[in-house]
């Protein structure tokens, strides 16, 4: 008998996709299902056309508008004028090559990374690309989703294929039960903030452990969602049966016979016990609090009962003066309690958490309640079809009675690609990905948080502790 | 498509703070059209006022390196966004190779793919780098990919490190689609076998 040697999740999808090795730490693998954007896209088609190249699989693809989208309630592309160019390519690219088409007046239009999962198009131990660093999402379903660059854009387009260097795999376990009101984003950001932006670099992270088998599948979707944010190309969670109950009946899900194969392959997926990680970390779910930045990258975050870091205590200078840089760009002090900082717009949508289950948490939270005077807030569906599942459930009337913004589907502030923006040294609070300097606006200040604790800030018109709310 | 790498010597100006992610190389505002003039809005805010005025002492509006062609960066530059403008702000604006302790995952790819050379160096040699930019202002550093070697204005050599094979496509100046498209009976060899094996992957092409 032969003995295989035992292979993490990560890898027995990668070897699955193998079409051959390149060179030493390279291999070009099969790519089973390729979602285009707006924003990077449009080139990719242009180095077809000049090399008088086809799409390979047109029938594999499919596109969406959601980075340069206007959210405004009634809308139609020529809405965010500055984006009617690469929105009016994409659509003649895609009718061009026979790539499906999910514009702004298509009821599947949304987020990439949401409507991925929500139309079955994201399966168990696939792997998928998208010219966004934000397509690792479709890990919460385990699947391998890798964000590409418009050339990588093109070589998909082009052959199907990626090639790529071999991530190593890596573990981030989460074991014991995560407090009420902490939330999938608390622990993911906690987990940055303990191992850093960079820890991921080169390595696939699949995330393990009590806590996040615990976790419903929106859930998961937002932690892998992140993994970027470690400097990880990939991150994924083993498949289970609510993994399969979720993608069940979806519209591009398969059906039938085709799904009882397909059921049989995803069962065998979960990795070998005994398999080898490169890095093995642990977080302890029960001591993480509900998270808030602080700074300008997502390490640079704290409990809601923390207080702010003082730099001073940093072991480098290099780092000492990175620390006050960021203090400095997001007018904070030293020492500074986290709780009570005013906030002037609050945004509750994203790739990250843009789901029906984050848009009720929030709910739950306005629910009766009033945005404080002088906040704007605004609520965006990551997809037109969560936007019209949360107007079923009533979701829209309770937002709008408290007084937020109700929006349609789009990147909107998380990347702001459009109108949605912040203005000069207004603080935000925001459920998106990365507070990064000017990522909302010119000189903008971006705290990251749960949707539950964004809707909190929004009704007290401060970062505050959602747990003391209730 | 990129052109075979030519060795060439420039002036290094130094960025050595870490995780300088693709919102500041270019933000996002100079991608809202294919025609954007990406070299001007490279590190957009950092080297310009609101009003457009020039911050006089940020290091590439200053002599000389306002005239750099190679970027000494801290570790995981790039970090972020998968964004490949990133890469070609930086082109446009003339810079040909980065030099860094570490390259986050896309962007290292993404430079390859457009002829920029992302050079990895221990911090020792990194530090050693920044020491002479500043130290030696003015004075060419000389980049040879063939040797993987940067020599510094005092004459010194130093090593950086760059897969075999992804050097010499780089100093062919290989069209990467081409690459894999001479791999098409690999390719059509594990459609075939996949298909078999996966049908439910491709049901979606059927279904059209």
């Amino acid at each position: 008998m032969r003995i295989l040697k035992p292979q993490t999740l990560f890898e027995k999808i990668w070897q699955a996709h193998l079409v051959c090795a390149l060179d030493a730490e390279r291999d070009l693998v099969f790519v089973d299902r390729h979602i285009l954007q707006e924003t990077t896209s449009a080139s990719a088609f242009d180095g077809l056309k000049a090399n008088e190249r086809k799409v390979r699989h047109p029938g594999l693809s499919i596109a969406t508008q959601d980075h340069m989208v206007s959210t405004e309630p009634i809308r139609n592309e020529g809405s965010n004028p500055s984006g009617l160019e690469l929105m009016q390519l994409m659509r003649a690219n895609s009718a061009r090559h026979r790539i499906s088409h999910f514009g702004i007046d298509d009821p599947r239009q949304g987020i990439a990374h949401v409507i991925g999962p929500e139309l079955g198009l994201v399966l168990p131990g696939a792997i998928i690309a998208c010219g966004d660093s934000h397509t690792s999402t479709a890990g919460g379903l385990g699947a391998l989703g890798i964000g590409i660059g418009t050339s990588e854009v093109e070589h998909v387009l082009a052959t199907q294929t990626l090639a790529l260097p071999r991530p190593k795999p890596m573990r981030i376990s989460f074991d014991g039960r995560a407090g009420v009101g902490v939330s999938a984003k608390d622990l993911v950001l906690h987990a940055i903030g303990r191992f850093g932006v960079a820890c991921g670099v080169g390595h696939a992270i699949e995330y393990a452990g009590s806590a996040i088998r615990a976790l419903p599948i929106e859930a998961r979707l937002t932690v892998c969602n992140m993994s970027i944010e470690f400097g990880a190309r990939l991150g994924l969670i083993a498949p289970d049966e609510s993994t399969f109950a979720y993608i069940a009946g979806r519209e591009y899900a398969p059906a039938d016979a085709m799904w009882d194969a397909a059921l049989a392959h995803w069962r065998q997926l979960a990795g070998d016990v005994p398999a080898g990680f490169e890095r093995d970390l642990y977080i302890d779910a029960s001591r993480v609090a509900p998270q808030v930045t602080w700074g300008t990258n997502q390490q640079e975050v704290i409990g809601i009962d923390e207080i702010v870091p003082d730099p001073s205590n940093l072991p480098d200078r290099e780092a000492r003066e990175r620390a006050r840089a960021a203090l400095d760009y997001m007018g904070m002090v030293a020492g500074q309690p986290i709780e009570g900082v005013a906030v002037d717009v609050v945004f509750i949508g994203s790739c990250t958490n843009g789901r029906l289950s984050d848009l009720e948490a929030a709910a739950a939270v306005a629910k009766g309640r009033r945005v404080a005077p002088n906040v704007r807030a605004l609520v965006v569906p990551g997809s037109s079809a969560i936007k019209r599942e949360a107007e079923a459930k009533g979701l829209d009337r309770v937002f709008l009675d408290a007084g937020f913004e109700w929006r349609s589907a789009g990147c909107s502030m998380c990347v702001s690609m459009n109108q949605d923006m912040i203005a000069p040294q207004q603080r935000c609070v925001a459920t998106s990905n990365r507070n990064f300097e000017n990522r909302q606006g010119p000189r903008a200040r971006t705290h990251l948080l749960s949707p539950a604790m964004a809707a909190a800030a929004a009704v007290t018109g401060a970062i505050c502790d959602v747990r003391k709310l209730a | 498509m990129p052109t075979p790498f030519k060795n060439f010597s420039g002036i290094a100006a130094p960025l050595p703070q870490a995780n300088i992610n693709t919102d500041a190389v270019i933000p996002a505002t100079y991608m809202r059209s294919p025609s954007s003039d990406l070299g001007a809005g490279l590190f957009a805010r950092w080297r310009y006022q609101e009003s457009g005025e020039p911050i006089a002492d940020f290091i590439l509006n200053r002599e000389p390196f306002k005239h750099a062609t190679i970027l000494l960066a801290g570790p995981n530059f790039g970090c972020g966004s998968s964004r490949e403008a990133a890469v070609w702000a930086l082109l446009r604006f003339g810079i040909r190779c980065v030099v860094a302790p570490s390259f986050a995952d896309i962007f290292y790819e993404n430079s390859f793919r457009n002829g920029l050379l992302p050079a990895v160096v221990t911090q020792a040699v990194f530090d050693e780098a920044l020491a002479q930019a500043v130290g030696h202002a003015g004075e060419v550093f000389c980049v040879d990919l063939g040797a993987a070697e940067i020599s510094l204005p005092s004459g010194a050599r130093m090593a950086f490190s760059i897969p075999p094979m992804r050097r010499d496509a780089m100093l062919r100046g290989d069209d990467d689609i081409a690459t894999t498209l001479r791999r098409e009976s690999d390719i059509a060899a594990f459609t075939e076998a996949d298909r078999k094996a996966r049908p439910w992957i491709y049901s979606m092409e059927a279904a059209r």
